[in-house]
Parts: C-alpha cells; structure tokens; sequence
C-alpha cells in the first residue's frame, strides 16, 4: 500500500486509526468522576500531541538516522512560528499559505545553521547548533523586536493588513486561523451518558498533517537517501572510501527535520496565532531530545509515543495539586495521610519535571530503545506461549 | 608506464621523516606487495595513496591522474578501493544493504538525491549485489546484521564491497592481520581467485610472508621510509639487504 511494505503499511495504518479515535481514546474516564483529571481528550492537548509528533518525527530523522544530536531545533520550530504568524497578518488568516511559508522558511534557516554546524560532528555540532539557536532566542527576545514582538511575543492586531482576507470580523475583532472558512477552533461535543467527547477540526487537520509527515518519515527511511544515512552513523570512513560524500546527506537531513520544525511551528500558530521567543529556548530544543529518546531513537514511532508521553506528563500530572492528593488518600489516617501526601508532593504539579526525570532515566536504563523497545519486549512476552510453534521460531533470523 | 605511479614522494611528521623520496611503480594487473619492518612507513604511503594524507613533496599519479589534494572519496571515484586492516563495514546495516551503498556509489557517483523510492526496488543494483554475494559464498548471510559476523565474514564482505565496483587498483593494507591460519588461507585463495577472474591490479601491504610470496609478482622491500629493493619474489627472498632490514645488522 502507498509504496510501502506491509509491516511500515500497517503500522501506518495503526497509528492512522489511532490518531482518528483519540478523542475516544484518550477521554476514558466519564466526566465529574474522580479520575476525569487523567483525560486527555480535550483539543488543546490533542493538537500539542500530533504537533510534538510531527517535530520529533522530524528530529528522529536526523539524530535517529544520521546521529548528529542537534541542540538548537527549537531554533526551527521558533521560525516556523514566526513566520506562521506574519503570513497572518499579511495576507489572510487561511492556514496554508502561513504553513507553507512556515516550512521554507525554517528549511532556509536550517540550510544556513546547518551548512555551518555540519563541518564539525559530535559534541561539537551539538554545541554549534545549541550556540545558534540560543543567538536566535536572543536575536528575537531583543534585538529583532520589530519582526518578533520580542518579550511579549508576536501577536495579530486589528490593523494588520491582511490583504486578501479581512482585517476584522464583522463583530469587529480580529479574525481566527482557518481553511477555506472552516475556523480551526471549531469542534463539535458528543455526550454519550456522562462521557463527553470533543471532535476538533484543528485537531484532526493536524492529525492529517502529521499522517503525511510520518508515511514521510517511512519512506524516507525506507529510500537509498535513508539507508545513506544509516550509513553514515554506523561507519563514515567506510562511507567516504567507497566513494560517497556524506556531508551534502547530512546537510540534506538536517534541512528536512528543520522543515519537519518548521512545520510544527506553523502548525502552532495555526492552532493559537501567536508566536513567542520562548519557543525558541534551549529547553524547548532539549525537550524534542528527551521526546525521541524516551520513544525510541531511530524508530518509525518512537518519536510520537515519546512527544505524546512528555506532553502528557507535562498537562496531566502538573494540573494535580495538593488538594487533589489529600481527596485521593482521605481513606488514611489522618498523620499517615500528610505523610504520604507531603512524599508525593515534590512529583506533582509543578515538580512533574521530577517525575519526568525519573521516568527518563528508568527508561535510558532499563530500556535503551525507548518504549518501542518497551512494547517489544512486551509482545515477546505474550508471545512466548506461541514459541513452542517451530514456525515462528525459525522466522527469527539468527544473529 | 605503471597504473599507479609514486614518484619522489616525502611525508615528515615533525621531527619523523615517515617518507624519505619513495618511488614505486605498480604495473596493471599485477599484484605488488609492499614489504617491510613496523614502523617501515607502510601505512603512511598507503594513506597518501588513498588521499587521506598529503605528502610534503612529489607526486602520486593514478591512471594519468594525480590523486594529490583529492578526498578520500573522489579517489575511490577514480578507481581505487580501500580495504582496511580491521575491516571497515557498515556495522549496523545488513550484509545486502552494505552491499547496495558501493552499488550506488558506483552509479550515482559521490551524492546523489534518490527521491522516496524503496531501496529494494532498484532491480538491477539489486541483481548485482546478489552477484557479488554469490561469489563470495555469503548470499546465504544476506539479511544477517553485518555487525554480528566473524571477522572473516566481514572481511569477505568488505572486499566484496569494494569489488562490486570494479575498482581499477585494490588496496589491501594487512588484510589477514590477526587472523587464524584457516581464515589467512581462505583470504589468500579468495584474493587469488579476485586476480585471475578479473582485471585488476592488487597493491597490498603485509607482514606475513606467507600471504606476500603466495599471492605477490613484485616485492617493494620498504624501510625506515625508503625503498630498499623492488624485485620479484624469488629474488627478494634471499635478498642479503632485505634479511639485514628485518633482522637487524648482526644477521
């Protein structure tokens, strides 16, 4: 199907029903009950789940193939922001052109910071591409105040020009991203008995977008560009004596993961048009790391299950407070109560962070190929009881 | 006229004269080994052959060519393949995709931009992949993890690698270095089969003298930096200044 062989076809296919029924999926829990805090089926989360994807999707094809760890690409997804927001306020509030944009322009940015970072590998191009995306953090925190809005961010105004759409609405305020008059913000409630679910248009535009950019990533891994790069990780100096320049492919990667950036960053400002420098903050370059490595690096899906899971983390357990724990333990004692709520507390709220880390590092430890390599291990588990069946021992290929 | 011709060629590193005005002629379709003691300067010639050094001063001509100031990977453009002492493989590929990069190399040239297309729908570098497996006896390791070889398998596989281009000059520097006696024997037959099915010029450094005198038709006789002798295998072999460089004055 598409080209594709039939394992990458049906985890295409997987992941497509997947991404279709989140807003089932991710709402498990009937609202008002206790455990209603754990969904995360509302639109705003879902959009950051499919759009963390796509920009650690991106990511993945550089570091995962390549190995070259870039620091800076928060740098991109800043960009594609920016430019997302000022295709708004120029030409109209249709999400494409402002995408479109958003993506040549970070892979212009990549072609630059990459031409550069490129000469060096390793930790220095890590600390290359982390210097540039830090000198564009303050470049549009400060000095390029006009094009970014620099503190406050890039925002829409009602005099912008917006020549091929209107300035305002009719109501007078300033008009919302949208697709052919399909406003991105639109989504429509189903109740079925106390469970309701949320169907977003920006949601599921997203989620179309995202499909495109990961039957990409397959057959980008697929192709002889893909297994070049593959080569370049495992041996550079095999790869230069049998006659192959390697750095026009690392170049060409990491051009397309800035595109991959890029993207995402459009997307966001589709989503909400604004655009801020702290998009481009050398954590928010950290995190797409974390994303990858915590799903699995040099893995079709690692990097969705990876970005789902730290924005996850990040929405669910930061909401929970104190008051929430002490309702959840009111079963206890009243001092063994405290006692477990004052332990659990550093891990909630704003400490998710810690919860984050030790979820990091149980995972880099136990699992060094993420959670694909989690659900893996797990399916050779269940697996096992069929292993008795010569068939499918001798498909194994023996290594 | 040779294939390959090092003409006055030196290479200092700091205080180290590693190459002091080597000359070397290797003819076509020959195989010419190149001999001496450790720290001979062996390995350094062979890196100014395949552009990963630059000597101070002479020159080095491949095919009417010179190959001074070039990258490593337009010289294998040019025709000059590369096995290493440890082989150099693609480790974590499998045997067939290790055998597909040279094949796109060979045809595409150093970069190319292949679209979307599956790597395996290329047919024909596909068939020629397969070929040169079945030669080597390893069409049977096709999808093994290159990675997870003996390290005979993966020096079978490298110089397949490089042979699937039809390289004009074969450069084997030690290439049965830390092997066991078996392994040595099968790479000697291997390489001797190489040389009479195709056309192609051997250049290979050794310190075995077994592998030199079963598989070499010249001998450059290499120390402290300069050619002592280059003669044939017979002749090298009783050679009192050869004895003298390896065994020191008191033999």
């Amino acid at each position: 199907m598409f080209g594709l062989n039939k394992k990458d076809a049906s985890l295409l296919l997987i992941v497509a029903v997947l991404v279709a029924f989140a807003p089932f999926l991710l709402n498990p829990f009937p609202e008002g009950s206790a455990m209603a805090q754990f969904n995360a089926g509302y639109p705003d989360l879902m959009q950051r789940f499919v759009i963390f994807g796509i920009f650690a999707i991106g990511f993945n094809i550089l570091f995962g193939l390549t190995g070259y760890l870039s620091f800076g690409h928060a740098a991109f997804l800043g960009v594609g922001s920016y430019a997302a927001v000022w295709m708004f306020k120029l030409l109209s509030m249709n999400v494409l052109p402002a995408i479109v944009l958003a993506v040549i322009t970070a892979g212009i940015f990549a072609l630059i910071i990459g031409y550069v970072s490129l000469r060096r590998s390793g930790i220095y191009f890590s600390i290359l591409t982390l210097a540039f995306a830090q000198m564009s953090f303050a470049l549009a925190y400060s000095v390029l105040t006009p094009i970014t809005g620099g503190e406050t961010g890039l925002q829409l105004a009602l005099d912008d020009p917006r020549i091929l759409g209107s300035a305002t609405t009719a109501e007078g305020n300033i008009p919302v991203p949208g697709l052919f008059g399909l406003e991105m913000r639109d989504s429509v409630e189903l109740m079925m008995g106390s469970w309701v679910f949320t169907f977003n248009l920006g949601y599921y535009f997203c989620a179309i977008i995202m499909l495109i950019a990961f039957y990409l990533s397959i057959r980008i891994f697929r192709s002889p560009f893909g297994m070049m790069l593959r080569a370049i990780k495992s041996n550079q100096q095999r790869l230069n004596y049998t006659g192959l320049n390697p750095r026009p492919y690392t170049l060409a990667a990491f051009v397309i993961s800035g595109m991959y950036a890029g993207l995402a960053g459009g997307l966001m400002a589709s989503m909400d048009p604004l655009a801020g420098a702290e998009r481009m903050f050398w954590t928010a370059s950290g995190e797409v790391v974390l994303m990858t490595i915590l799903g699995g690096v040099g893995t079709l899906i690692g990097p969705v299950l990876g970005a789902g899971m730290i924005k996850y983390m990040e929405n669910i357990i930061s909401k929970i407070n104190s008051d929430i724990l002490h309702g959840w333990f009111a079963f206890l004692p009243d001092g063994l109560e405290d006692l477990v709520v004052t332990m659990i507390y550093p891990f909630i709220g704003k400490g998710w962070h810690l919860t984050l880390g030790i979820v990091f590092m149980l995972v880099v430890i136990f699992l060094p190929g993420g959670l694909v390599e989690g659900g893996q291990r797990l399916a050779k588990l269940f697996g096992r009881k069929k292993a008795d069946n010569p068939k499918s021992a001798s498909t194994e290929p023996a290594e | 006229m040779g294939i390959l011709e090092v003409k006055d060629v030196n290479k200092r590193f700091g205080g180290l004269q590693a190459l002091g005005n080597v000359n070397l002629s290797v003819a076509e379709n020959t195989c010419h080994a190149i001999i001496g003691p450790n720290g001979a300067g062996k390995s350094t010639l062979l890196n100014c052959l395949v552009g990963k050094l630059i000597p101070d001063t002479g020159s080095v001509m491949f095919d009417g060519q010179s190959v001074l100031g070039r990258t490593p990977f337009e010289i294998n453009q040019m025709g000059i393949s590369r096995v290493f002492q440890t082989p150099e493989i693609f480790g974590d590929l499998t045997v067939m995709e290790n055998m597909l990069i040279p094949c796109f190399a060979k045809r595409d040239g150093s970069f190319a931009l292949h679209g979307i297309r599956s790597v395996m729908s290329e047919a024909e570098l596909r068939d020629q992949a397969e070929h040169m497996l079945e030669e080597v006896n390893m069409i049977d390791k096709r999808d093994m993890h290159s990675a997870s070889m003996s390290r005979g398998d993966k020096r079978r596989l490298e110089m397949a690698m490089c042979l699937v281009q039809k390289p004009k000059l074969l450069l084997l520097d030690e290439p049965t270095a830390g092997m066991a006696r078996a392994d040595t024997n099968n790479t000697i037959d291997l390489l001797k089969e190489i040389k009479e099915k195709r056309n192609i010029t051997i250049a290979i450094i050794e310190h075995d003298m077994h592998v030199v005198f079963s598989l070499a038709e010249r001998i450059t006789v290499l120390a402290q930096g300069t050619p002592l002798v280059e003669d044939t295998p017979e002749n090298i072999k009783g050679h009192p200044k050869v004895k003298e460089a390896y065994l020191g004055e008191a033999a």
